[in-house]
């Protein structure tokens, strides 16, 4: 099995360099017989897709049939590994997940190779590009981290195992989301080289790129938050973002990305930013493989670090190719790219674009500024040090904060300009609403004053609120146009609305959803925690719940051995809950691992850990958190993901006016 | 929760000595010496802040420190079951807040002990600054280069209507129509 593996992805490197040097050649020199060429190239690249996709089939069939012969699946799996983590074993170690990522920048080239009569020439250059990172991509697999590496010496009956923390559920979905995710800007950002390199007219290659960019925006999205969401489920410190610097490698991109969604839209409507929006996606491709650097080469210390070796080396070049390639193409042909209109007013949606950048920049900037802060100080001072949770929530918050503000007026303001009349109108109920949360909870207990948490919390309640109550009254006001003109109900004019600009509304739901996650984390300054050994009948109160030990019981299967608390959970006088958090101890791996158990509400999460035993007393400890609005946070997510998909509905035609001696009204809800 | 100032500087200032405050310029004004009294009382007040409340130190304190085992996590958060470090940190910051050791000298210890990649976030001292400086300079230069580009924009004169050009026809007419709406539009 190994050996068509092997060949597979040896064949399939052939076949990407063919991809990429014909085709350069054939847009290189066109000419009668170039076109024929640049046909093979198309197809060879079709056909790595088929090879790595056999090589990844080969490595999971090998984790399925337990071929410990190969390295990989011995480190990366066992017999009695459920089937779902034998199946995830292709993205669990580094080989693995050097070959997933192959294998998706191959399915996204297939996509893009299959749909090459949209713009043959433009696709035939973005076509070139994905070879060239694809041959990157197939060095490192044949050379470097060779999945189909055998064992040496006598051959083990047992695999080693999967990693505990990866044996989770959401294991199985959330490294493809995210790798997809990453791989996925690849795509924008070929098209983006190859229309500066062709200086190809207008502004075709941003509509091209549109659908690619929001899909891979959302599989991003949907990637960061299920790892943000995995981490709270798993590692069991009751916290879901711990600003690590493998978390923060997927928040850049992420950051850079939603810069791009939004400024490209500058560059549709009125020509503008043209070489902003450029670097911007260069950027986003740049800060994805970054990422993966930062996650597999071992330079920053990571608790998600779970793979790590000597390919860092490997990593560096790319990034110095990437970067060199990038910026002399930028420099030979950015005279093509001269912005067409210039901005009339300060308050217009391009100058909250404007804004917007500069601070979803900044935020990324502060964040790799904070993760490469201990490589610096090292190298400057000679020590190392840690930039955790207290640097980032001191720093980001506030950009978040204005970032939040922006997210509120933007929608209110017009293309090209704004009076201070109509912003004033269409601002006054929703600022009247944040400020009606602002003194409600001022009322309720919360001390800005008091702590600085406090302050930002209050801040984003408010702020939070603006942006829903701007979104909700965009939706209403668009509505009752429609209603007015139609005689429809305000909620089928809304349905209406939302039809005649897919993108926009569900743009505005998506703002919508960032609100509600911003509601859910502002929940964090007033989480409480207690700990306690708790024997039989033990009490603990946290909150408004009382934790009554039951027992404890112990279970055992072919995989791990584990231990569960039976706690009863009381709210008052009445039970709510049994709840079991659990201890186990993986067979293969010889590693114990705990896992919380939590019981959400809209109000808040119970959060229980069975941490262990007191070595001196023998008792068992219990750790008990109670974290407000938690749940938001996923159904802001699911809001976000939802708005994005909403978004990528074709609009329905416009209704024709037929009428001849009036002129047409703009529509309302038909801009961006 | 930050202080506005520190009680080290206050302390100084008093000993350095304003030159207005005087003693006997203190006697003589009881406005100055109600004053003063006030503003001693606020200090003593903002000494003993928290100092009653061992446990919102001990958790302020400890979330200010990462547990050393390697899990980079916060002190008071690392749940790894069978860390060595975590107990025993805990166990001495418990001991360094029983023995009344304020917060600066709870964690000078802990960096001798461990090193100073045991506070969770860079100190603002020496090299460590520009940590904290960094994104609040990048947003200053930031801003101001986004106000240039915007004011650059503005002052960029408008394309001047070309005299005696021929009418657009109807085609032209509807192609800088479709350009007007998507111009225009909300």
């Amino acid at each position: 099995m190994s050996q068509i593996g092997s060949f597979a992805l040896l064949l399939a490197l052939a076949l990407s360099a063919y991809s990429f040097l014909a085709g350069a050649l054939a847009l290189a020199q066109p000419g009668p017989g170039s076109e024929r060429l640049g046909e093979t190239a198309r197809r060879a690249g079709i056909a790595t897709f088929a090879l790595v996709f056999l090589a990844a089939v080969v490595l999971v069939t090998s984790a399925f049939q337990d071929d410990f012969s190969i390295a990989y699946i011995y480190h990366h799996s066992n017999r009695d590994l459920p089937a779902p983590y034998k199946f995830a074993t292709l993205w669990s170690g580094q080989e693995g997940s050097l070959l997933f990522w192959s294998l998706l920048l191959a399915a996204y080239g297939l996509v893009l190779r299959l749909r090459h009569k949209t713009d043959a020439h433009l696709f035939a250059y973005a076509s070139v590009i994905i070879a060239a990172v694809q041959i990157f991509f197939l060095l490192l697999l044949n050379f470097a981290a060779h999945p189909f590496a055998l064992m040496t010496g006598r051959l083990p009956a047992d695999g080693a195992g999967l990693n505990p923390l990866l044996q989770y559920p959401e294991m199985v979905i959330h490294p493809p989301m995210l790798y997809l995710g990453y791989v996925g800007f690849t795509v924008p950002f070929a098209f983006a080289l190859g229309a500066l390199i062709m200086r190809y007219p207008g502004e075709k290659w941003i509509r091209i790129t549109r659908r690619w960019t929001m899909v891979t925006w959302a599989f991003l999205t949907c990637g960061v938050f299920l790892g943000a969401h995995w981490a709270y489920s798993v590692l069991g410190w009751g916290g879901y973002w711990g600003w690590d610097p493998v978390e923060n490698a997927s928040l850049m991109p992420w950051l850079t990305g939603t810069a791009f969604l939004h400024s490209v839209m500058m560059q549709e409507k009125r020509g503008m930013l043209k070489m902003w929006n450029m670097w911007l996606i260069f950027a986003t491709f740049w800060l994805a493989i970054l990422g993966t650097f930062l996650t597999r080469s071992g330079i920053i210390s990571s608790v998600h670090a779970f793979a790590q070796s000597s390919i860092g080396g490997w990593f560096k070049w790319f990034l110095l190719i990437t970067f060199a390639t990038f910026t002399f193409f930028f420099f030979k042909n950015k005279s093509h790219l001269r912005s067409e209109h210039r901005l009339e007013s300060l308050i217009s949606r391009e100058s909250s674009f404007l804004f917007n950048n500069l601070l979803l920049l900044l935020a990324c900037f502060t964040v790799l500024w904070g993760t490469w802060f201990p490589l610096i100080s090292e190298y400057v001072q000679g020590n190392k040090v840690t930039v955790g949770p207290p640097f980032y929530n001191k720093v980001a918050i506030p950009v978040a904060l204005l970032l939040l503000l922006l997210t509120a007026v933007g929608p209110l303001l017009a293309w090209r300009k704004t009076s201070l009349e109509s912003l004033k109108r269409n601002f006054m109920w929703p600022a009247l609403g944040a400020l009606m949360v602002g003194i409600l909870m001022i009322a309720v207990g919360v001390r800005p004053w008091t702590d600085i948490s406090y302050f930002y919390a209050l801040m984003a309640a408010m702020l939070a609120t603006l942006v829903a109550l701007t979104v909700t009254s965009e939706f209403i006001r668009g509505g009752r146009v429609i209603s007015r003109h139609t005689g429809q109900n305000l909620l089928a004019s809304v349905v209406h609305l939302f039809h005649r600009n897919t993108r926009r509304y569900g743009g505005y739901i998506v703002h919508f959803g960032v609100a509600v996650v911003i509601i859910g984390i502002l929940g964090t300054p007033f989480n409480q925690d207690r700990e306690k050994e708790m024997g039989y009948g033990d009490k603990m109160t946290i909150g408004p719940y009382t934790l009554i030990c039951e027992s404890y019981t112990q279970d055992d299967n072919p995989n791990y051995s584990n231990e569960w608390a039976i706690i009863n959970v009381f709210k008052g006088d009445r039970q709510i809950t049994t709840m079991y958090p659990e201890r186990r101890f993986y067979k293969a791996s010889q590693q114990p691992q705990t896992l919380p158990r939590i019981r959400s509400t809209v109000k808040e999460d119970l959060y229980l850990t069975y941490e262990g035993l007191n070595e001196t007393t023998g008792r068992p400890i219990i750790k008990a958190h109670l974290n407000p609005l938690v749940m938001w946070i996923w159904v802001g997510v699911l809001i976000m993901i939802g708005g994005t998909v909403l978004a990528l509905i074709p609009n329905a035609a416009p209704a024709r006016v037929t009428a001849p001696a009036r002129i047409e009204t703009a529509p309302v809800g038909a801009g961006d | 929760m930050t202080l506005f100032f520190r009680r080290s500087d206050i302390d100084g200032a008093f000993l350095a000595g304003e030159p207005k405050m005087t003693k006997g310029t203190l006697k003589s004004n009881p406005i100055c010496r109600r004053g003063l009294h006030a503003m001693l009382l606020c200090l003593t007040a903002f000494a003993l802040l928290g100092a009653g409340d061992q446990s919102a130190r001990f958790n302020s304190l400890g979330h200010r420190l990462i547990c050393v085992c390697g899990c980079t996590q916060i002190l008071l958060e690392c749940n790894h079951v069978g860390c060595t470090y975590s107990d025993r940190m805990r166990a001495e910051l418990i001991a360094g807040l029983d023995r009344g050791e304020n917060d600066d000298l709870t964690l000078q210890d802990f960096v001798q002990r461990y090193g100073p990649t045991v506070m969770a976030a860079p100190t603002a001292t020496g090299f460590n600054r520009v940590a904290w400086v960094m994104p609040f300079l990048a947003l200053a230069l930031g801003l101001l280069t986004t106000i240039f580009i915007v004011l650059a924009w503005k002052k960029k004169p408008a394309l001047a209507a070309p005299g005696g050009v021929l009418p657009a026809s109807g085609a032209d007419l509807e192609g800088f129509r479709a350009q007007a709406r998507k111009d225009t539009q909300l």
